[in-house]
């Protein structure tokens, strides 16, 4: 008997346990309410369903936290992430079709499958622009000491009003079909976007475990000047976290823009890191610093996408979607809580010793 | 160290303000000084009724916040540029307290009638009430403003309820009288979302055969209006009829939903959206788009003809509503080079 229980309570205590029963749970949910969800079918040779959906929606989410589990193990956060989406959507675009400002196009040279900068451009300069917003981030951060939230807040404002000012307000329409595979396209039956998304996370999960990247990123978090004093360069490890995040929202933006087939400096992305940085929580990375889960972080992603396509499917009334979202957000993160700990030990240990 | 610091916020606050600026680059009328002399001229000639060309508006706008507001500012300038009506014009920048001193210091510079779109709707009685004073009547455009109703001379602006009985009468037309419907909600709570709701509800509550089987939130934009529609799709699939999306840009990410899903928007599911933003128009001309109702910002036009009426004291109706029309496919390539926006 012992051995099972002592395996259980390692189970409970596993940092990934409670994502993953929410994520069970959620699907569960599915399996009962929602008749058709785990159906998958082959149309137009790649898979399809909501399954599917989940995971191609998601995938911008994924990059996301990816980035900001770096950035909230140093003991930091980024809001601005949803401001890179905008600007590196709105650049992408702007590239493609130049066709700026209130000076309108005829629409036949508007609606060309056509671009004005080869397509290595096209993703190249938004995920350039993207990183340096993310290394303005660190060097406030890293070099000004100016509090996290307080630095990356200037971009996150100020962000929306540079893209705004790229795309001259407008929402800008791509016609120009090769990007869209980006984040609509499919590749061995899967979502594109689903393979940049596991490029990115092997790239982070191979640093952070395989380096001792990771290691430093999670002294930093802990404590920094005791870092600072055991030889650790913390403002550069800092910095780029800060840079990293940056360049996962770049993609996430170029995903976005590519899969609507637009950019729309003012919405895109909108909130975005609120999500981001409840993905990474959910997923066990504490807001304080210091050890973090990148497993956890995409699980968190796709707990909360996948909550918000059941939302969909199940027809919640729109009235209360927020509300029904919330106080499954405030489930999860209550399984979180010392208080539900400690009570699920007295439970399942009572029940070890009494046979 | 501490002097870094300093600088480096210093350095951020003005890339901030700096931002900021730019987007509201737009400043009051330019040259005036020449249209003043004219003025002076013409007045004596014109003893009392006043004349386009002598005829000074103040405008205080909201601010630039969406596409729809921009064609909107662009009409107020061009008209009064092609009229030759002296404009003052102020851009609030979404804030109220910018418009409330627009306001005053057009009354300061005694212009024959004040524009304003109210950027909320409470708190304007104390301002309004100092034009009324100094005999200088006020027209609400766009939206309206919860005040007295002799505090303003008239109301120009869109009927959301309207615009939804339209968009039902249409979504008749389109399903000859039969069929399942989705929606795509606007913004929750937002004024245009409840009233497109409710108008397009009276219109089918005595259609037994039309029926909307789901309605959810796109918040207006395209992003939005795909992902919900991608899980209308796996819910009801072939079932669905029609959508009825409570702008264009819903319609259009819509519209992508249903193609990936393998079926034909504007046949398989019929789609009226309320707007009549450009991008619609190049839907309907690839046949993807079955109607979109008009939800008119090019103001201007309507905007003087009132203000020249209400400052030579004729009778104006305390709503005016402004003139929207319906399209549908079979005009849409003719109309497009003409749409502004």
């Amino acid at each position: 008997m012992k051995p099972t229980t002592s395996l259980l309570k390692d189970l409970r205590h596993h940092s990934l346990f409670w994502p993953v029963v929410a994520l069970l749970l959620i699907m569960l949910f599915n399996l009962l309410f929602t008749p058709g969800f785990f159906r998958l079918e082959i149309k137009d040779g790649h898979l399809f369903g909501s399954l599917v959906d989940i995971l191609n929606r998601g995938a911008p989410l994924m990059l996301l936290a990816i980035g900001m589990t770096m950035v909230i193990a140093t003991a930091g956060v980024d809001l601005s992430v949803g401001a890179i989406i905008a600007i590196a959507g709105a650049a992408a675009a702007v590239l493609i079709n130049p066709a700026l400002g209130r000076e309108l196009v005829t629409s036949d040279k508007l609606i060309e499958d056509v671009t004005q900068t080869p397509l290595w451009l096209v993703i190249l300069i938004p995920l350039i622009a993207a990183t340096v917003c993310g290394l303005w981030n660190g060097i406030l951060v890293s070099r000004a000491n100016i509090q996290p939230m307080v630095a990356t807040l200037v971009l996150m404002v100020a962000g929306r009003g540079i893209a705004q000012l790229i795309t001259n307000g407008q929402i800008i329409t791509i016609y120009y079909s090769p990007y869209f595979y980006i984040g609509g396209g499919y590749l061995f039956g899967l979502p594109f976007s689903l393979y940049i998304v596991a490029a990115v996370f092997l790239f982070a999960w191979y640093i952070s475990r395989k380096t001792s990247v990771g290691l430093f990123v999670e002294s930093v978090g802990t404590n920094a000047s005791s870092s600072f004093y055991s030889g650790i360069n913390e403002k550069n490890v800092k910095l780029l976290a800060y840079i990293f995040c940056g360049f996962c929202a770049g993609i996430a933006g170029l995903l976005i823009s590519s899969n609507v087939k637009s950019a729309d400096a003012n919405n895109a992305g909108l909130w975005s890191e609120l999500d981001a940085i409840l993905a990474v929580v959910i997923g066990g990375t504490l807001m304080s610093g210091g050890r973090f889960s990148l497993v956890g972080s995409i699980l968190g992603a796709l707990i909360i996408q996948s909550m918000t396509t059941t939302i969909y499917a199940f027809g919640v009334p729109p009235e209360v979607v927020l509300v029904v979202k919330a106080l499954v957000v405030l489930a999860v993160v209550l399984l979180y809580s010392e208080l539900v700990k400690v009570s699920m030990d007295k439970l399942f240990e009572q029940k070890g010793v009494q046979p | 160290m501490k002097l870094s610091k300093v600088l480096l916020f210093i350095v951020a606050l003005t890339t901030i303000l700096s931002v900021i600026g730019c987007g509201a680059a737009a400043p009051a009328a330019p040259a005036e000084a020449p249209k003043e002399e004219a003025k002076a001229e013409a007045q004596p000639a014109s003893s009392d009724k006043k004349t386009y060309e002598d005829l000074v508006v103040g405008y205080a706008q909201i601010g630039a916040e969406s596409e729809w507001r921009t064609a909107n500012t662009a009409s107020i300038k061009e008209e009064a540029e092609k009229l030759g009506v002296e404009l003052k014009f102020s851009d609030a920048q979404q804030k109220q307290e910018n418009q409330i001193k627009a306001i005053r210091s057009f009354i300061a510079q005694q212009v024959d009638v004040i524009g304003v779109s109210p950027v909320v709707e409470t708190g304007w009685e104390t301002v309004f009430q100092e034009a009324k004073d100094a005999g200088i009547p006020v027209i609400l455009v766009d939206r309206r403003a919860a005040v007295p109703e002799d505090l303003y001379a008239t109301y120009l602006g869109s009927d959301f309820v309207e615009e939804g009985r339209r968009a039902g009468e249409a979504m008749d037309k389109v399903l000859e009288g039969k069929g399942k419907i989705v929606e795509l909600v606007g913004t929750v709570g937002s004024a245009p979302a409840n009233d497109r709701a409710k108008g397009f509800r009276e219109y089918i509550a005595d259609k037994p055969d039309m029926e909307i089987i789901a309605s959810q939130s796109g918040d207006f934009t395209r992003a939005k209006g795909k992902e919900v529609m991608e899980a209308f799709l796996k819910s009801y699939g072939k079932d669905i009829n029609a959508l009825y999306a409570h702008n264009d840009d819903m319609a259009i990410g819509a519209i992508q939903a249903i193609e990936e899903y393998g079926l034909k928007p504007g046949e398989d599911i019929k789609i009226v959206s309320v707007d009549a933003v450009r991008g619609a128009f190049e839907a309907m001309i690839a046949g993807k788009l079955n109607c979109t109702v008009e939800c008119n910002p090019l103001l201007g036009p309507q905007f003087y003809e009132l203000a020249l009426k209400v400052v030579n004291g004729e009778e104006v109706a305390k709503w005016v509503p402004s003139e929207e029309g319906v399209y549908y496919p079979e005009e849409a390539e003719a109309l497009l080079p003409e749409r502004k926006y």
